[in-house]
């Protein structure tokens, strides 16, 4: 019983004031504390997920399990970056507190952790990211198909945009002259017009119905009326 | 004669199905072929190192604008809120706005909501601001606060408290002993916030709880990826003053910046998004072919299946 | 000779140095305001020699104790028209005299105001009287915000009461959620696991609460088709919310001894960390369903088309708008926007919760005829910009917080 009243009050507790403090002055501090809460929680919960990590991760090393290799990297980084970070190895002494042990820049790539992120971390996740370029090819090329007279308009204009957003747009229309009646025809007047007017208008109906979706979700949630994100034991 | 003209016929009828067996069989093409076209189309251009004019469109000139707008010696606050993924779209705006502001001569305070943004915003302080502006000073002229976790929490404490947030700067400095930052404890008391963000929390985050709380006290401008222009484009340019959008956003500003403070020497920095301008432009032609090649298999699959009835 | 006598003293009023000094010189606390600002009217005189003119505020007792050499202090530089509406000076300092007792005010603070020549000549400075600014139980601004807040959460308590009294509650069906039970069935035949991906933001995001909730509905129809459920989080609280939410459904659905805590997982905060590990699994594991429930980024693509590559169902849900496009091109269905937030309601089949859907539509209908209000009256402020409609226009857009 109390696993579940008690979540609940507090969420309608700090939803309610969250909700007053951006009306009301006197209550913003009340609102400073809720989140200051939150912050404290979400960084205590880092030890959570770090020991989940090792928990599984060890688990599936000293059983031979399948990819247990994958997890004793896994392992071995987990370490050596907290190590690097918690005792700044290799970090530059500051110029400010010379005498003030730890006190130094751990994040010039002079530093043991500096340099893992910046030339380790930072290519890893770039490249992760330009896997994107791939796969918005592949897909546009399984998914774009002219079936019905809206696919077309969603083709046609995804070729506008496509060409607009280049020099191509400028080199193909960019002769017709800005001033004249015919100048809505040039790539980047039909950008502006499809992003500013179309795209924006659609996006603003669905921004204000996800609006609204959150606020009603919200409001099933300090209401006590939605409790299925909590056990029911 | 009848026999030759039906074997004509059949002959061209066998060829032309086979092309449209071809055609169609398109519609199930390995996908590794088209990944091997996007890196070609990608690849040949950065070698060749392909750099193409761009024309400043209406919100390169916006941002540019509110940056020039503000009086010579301002404060401003730049937050950099995306990691290295989305450095390659974000960083070349980056680069040119610190650049902008420093040209202008006003006093930069870098922050982060990204765990990762702090590390890029020293990478462009070091790149950027010592490289093109020596005289800026550490404290004085450019303060660096670091990540913060908190998400929109921190902005929103940030529009009350920002001693609260950030007591120290990133070097662990106390935000009191820093003569830029002295008797500053509210968002409120710059003169411009600029985020260069890649999601969440980012641009519409900044829109929502800063610009929300206060909104006559600051120009905000924002720079983003281009997926996420489209959640931003309808705050454009009422609560975001100028908009820089993805690559070819960059590009444009990065001309308009140039043209007015132009730099002696690396100039390459500041002219990384011309640069990618190149691979962008060969990789959407890719993109068009693909679609239209997509097309013309379903055509073909279609004739096909008529053709078998 | 009348004529130049005249001619000279106008040419000498131009080119006098120093303009009359400002009169009318009022500090007004602003009303209905987040406290702590005062407003500066003042009266210019002659406009045609004044370039702009000065404000300056008393230095508080504290600002007096750190630095004594400053007892007045410059807020505002403006141009000489300002004074009618006034310049609003924001932000001044709290009164800490009394330990929290006037917490909420500053101390009386006076203004001076001085006129600035065309060649930079100043005129003598004239004060206002000290005045404290104090904080407001209410930001009348944000009123319309505050009515429209209003507005939905009555919409929505309503028909949770209507439902509750027993008014039906007609809802269209929304087939991404009809589909949850034919891909997870799906994924039993071919003997396979499902995996739910709740979103990489963390239990702060509303995106990620509905996500759980639709997981509690896939774990429960997964434990009833003894089907495998694998949910790698990115957030260490979304992980240990998850595996209470599978939990439950297991006892739901009579079957507490099939849950598998070791199936829900902590991977990694960061981004595409997360999404290696789950696309690597997904390819290893060949997932015959897969659900992508919360809150996502660049991630979307990436998962949906290594989703798309081993043949799985997929279905997705966001109220990323900027990520909607990328799932509805890559999966089988989509609940877009505020759908997913539905979902949690429809799925659950309570009169409160599906009562609170019809409220949410209420809302959007109230929506709807105040943007087309708003429409209408700018049209026709736009045809006749001096008349009643601009002004209601005007009053509308200010109401509403624009």
């Amino acid at each position: 019983m109390l696993k579940r009243t008690i979540p609940i009050l507090i969420l309608a507790t700090s939803g309610a004031i969250l909700v007053v403090a951006y009306f009301s002055p006197f209550t913003t501090n009340w609102s400073e504390v809720v989140l200051m809460w939150f912050n404290i929680l979400a960084a205590v919960a880092y030890v959570l997920g770090a020991g989940n990590l090792l928990a599984v991760n060890l688990e599936k090393v000293s059983s031979r399990r399948a990819g247990w290799a994958y997890a004793l990297i896994t392992l071995v980084a987990f370490a050596s970056m907290l190590t690097f970070g918690l005792f700044k190895i290799g970090g530059v002494p500051s110029e400010a507190h010379p005498d003030v042990p730890y006190a130094g820049d751990y994040e010039s790539t002079q530093s043991a952790f500096g340099w893992v992120y910046e030339y380790m971390l930072s290519p890893l996740t770039a490249t992760m990211f330009a896997l994107l370029a791939f796969y918005v090819a592949s897909a546009a090329f399984r998914a774009f198909r002219a079936k019905n007279l809206e696919s077309i308009l969603l083709l046609g204009t995804a070729f506008i945009i496509l060409l607009a957003q280049t020099a191509a747009g400028m080199f193909l229309t960019g002769w017709i002259p800005a001033d004249s009646v015919f100048a809505f025809l040039r790539f980047d007047s039909l950008r502006i017009a499809i992003t500013e007017y179309i795209q924006t208008a659609g996006m603003r109906a669905i921004t204000i119905g996800i609006a609204i979706g959150i606020a009603a979700t919200s409001l099933r949630l300090i209401l006590g009326v939605d409790r299925s994100y909590l056990s029911k034991q | 004669m009848t026999n030759t003209s039906h074997s004509n016929h059949s002959s061209n009828a066998t060829q032309s199905s086979g092309i449209r067996g071809f055609l169609a069989g398109l519609s199930s093409l390995d996908r590794r072929w088209i990944f091997l076209g996007v890196a070609l189309a990608v690849g040949i251009p950065i070698l060749l190192k392909l750099s193409l004019p761009e024309v400043p469109g209406p919100m390169a000139r916006a941002t540019f604008n509110a940056i020039e707008k503000i009086p010579s010696g301002s404060r401003v606050l730049l937050a950099f809120d995306y990691d290295p993924a989305s450095q390659g779209e974000l960083q070349p705006m980056a680069n040119a706005l610190v650049h902008h502001c420093a040209s202008r001569g006003h006093n930069i305070v870098f922050m982060a909501l990204w765990p990762l943004g702090k590390q890029l915003a020293d990478k462009t302080i070091k790149d950027v601001l010592k490289e093109f502006h020596p005289e800026y000073v550490e404290g004085t002229n450019y303060v660096q606060l670091g990540f913060k976790t908190g998400n929109e929490g921190v902005i929103k404490l940030m529009t009350t408290a920002i001693t609260e947030q950030y007591p120290n700067d990133a070097s662990g400095a106390a935000l009191t002993d820093i003569p830029l930052m002295s008797g500053v404890n509210k968002l409120s008391e710059f003169k411009l916030i600029g985020t260069i963000s890649a999601g969440y929390p980012g641009a519409k985050e900044w829109v929502q709880y800063a610009d929300g709380a206060s909104p006559e006290a600051f120009t905000l401008v924002a720079g983003s990826t281009g997926v996420q222009v489209s959640q931003l484009l309808p705050y454009y340019p009422k609560q975001l003053e100028g908009l820089l959008v993805a690559v070819k956003g960059a590009a444009e500003y990065e001309m308009l910046v140039t043209e007015k403070y132009p730099v002696a020497r690396h100039q390459g920095r500041l002219e990384e998004g011309r640069r990618r301008m190149g691979p962008q432009l060969v990789a959407h032609l890719l993109v068009i072919g693909l679609i239209v090649l997509g097309n013309v298999a379903m055509i073909a699959a279609r004739g096909a299946k008529g053709g078998a009835r | 000779m009348m004529k130049l006598l005249m001619m000279s003293l106008a040419l000498t009023s131009m080119c006098s140095a120093m303009p009359p000094s400002a009169t009318d010189v009022f500090a007004i606390d602003e009303p209905g305001d987040a406290g702590f600002a005062l407003r500066v009217t003042f009266t210019v005189p002659d406009l045609a020699a004044t370039k702009e003119v000065r404000i300056e505020r008393a230095a508080t007792k504290a600002e007096l104790a750190k630095d004594a050499n400053m007892p007045w202090i410059v807020v505002a530089t403006v141009d000489a028209n300002a004074g009618i509406e006034g310049v609003l000076v924001a932000d001044l300092p709290k009164d800490e005299s009394n330990d929290g007792a006037n917490a909420n005010q500053t101390e009386a603070i006076a203004f001076r105001v001085a006129t600035v020549g065309i060649d930079g000549e100043q005129a003598a400075f004239v004060e206002s009287a000290a005045v404290i600014a104090k904080m407001n139980p209410f930001i009348m601004k944000r009123l319309g915000l505050a009515v429209s807040v209003v507005v939905t959460c009555a919409s929505v308590i309503t028909w949770i009461l209507l439902a509750r009294a027993g008014r039906p509650v007609k809802l269209r069906r929304i087939a991404a959620l009809d589909a949850v039970d034919e891909a997870i069935g799906r994924a039993t035949e071919m003997g396979r696991s499902v995996l739910f991906v709740p979103g990489i933001q963390d239990m702060n995001d509303i995106q990620t609460v509905a996500g759980i909730t639709v997981l509690g509905r896939v774990a429960r129809t997964a434990a009833e088709y003894d089907a495998t459920l694998v949910v790698p989080t990115s957030r260490s609280i979304v992980m240990s919310s998850a595996r209470e939410t599978v939990q439950a459904a297991h006892f739901a659905a009579g079957r507490p001894e099939t849950y598998k805590e070791g199936n829900i997982n902590y991977i990694t905060d960061e981004q595409f960390g997360y999404v290696a590990y789950v696309t690597g699994q997904m390819v290893r594991e060949k997932p015959a369903a897969c659900f992508y429930m919360g809150a996502f980024y660049a991630e979307s693509l990436l998962l949906a088309e290594n989703g798309n590559a081993i043949g799985a169902i997929q279905i997705a849900g966001t109220a990323e708008p900027s990520q909607l496009p990328f799932f509805v091109a890559a999966c089988d269905y989509t609940l877009i926007g505020e759908e997913f937030f539905a979902a949690s309601a429809y799925l659950s089949g309570e009169r409160d919760q599906l009562g609170s859907l019809k409220g949410q539509d209420l809302a959007k209908a109230i929506t709807a005829v105040v943007i087309i209000m708003g429409c209408l009256l700018a049209t026709f402020a736009a045809f006749a910009p001096e008349g009643i409609a601009a002004r209601a226009s005007d009053s509308f857009q200010s109401f509403l917080g624009g």
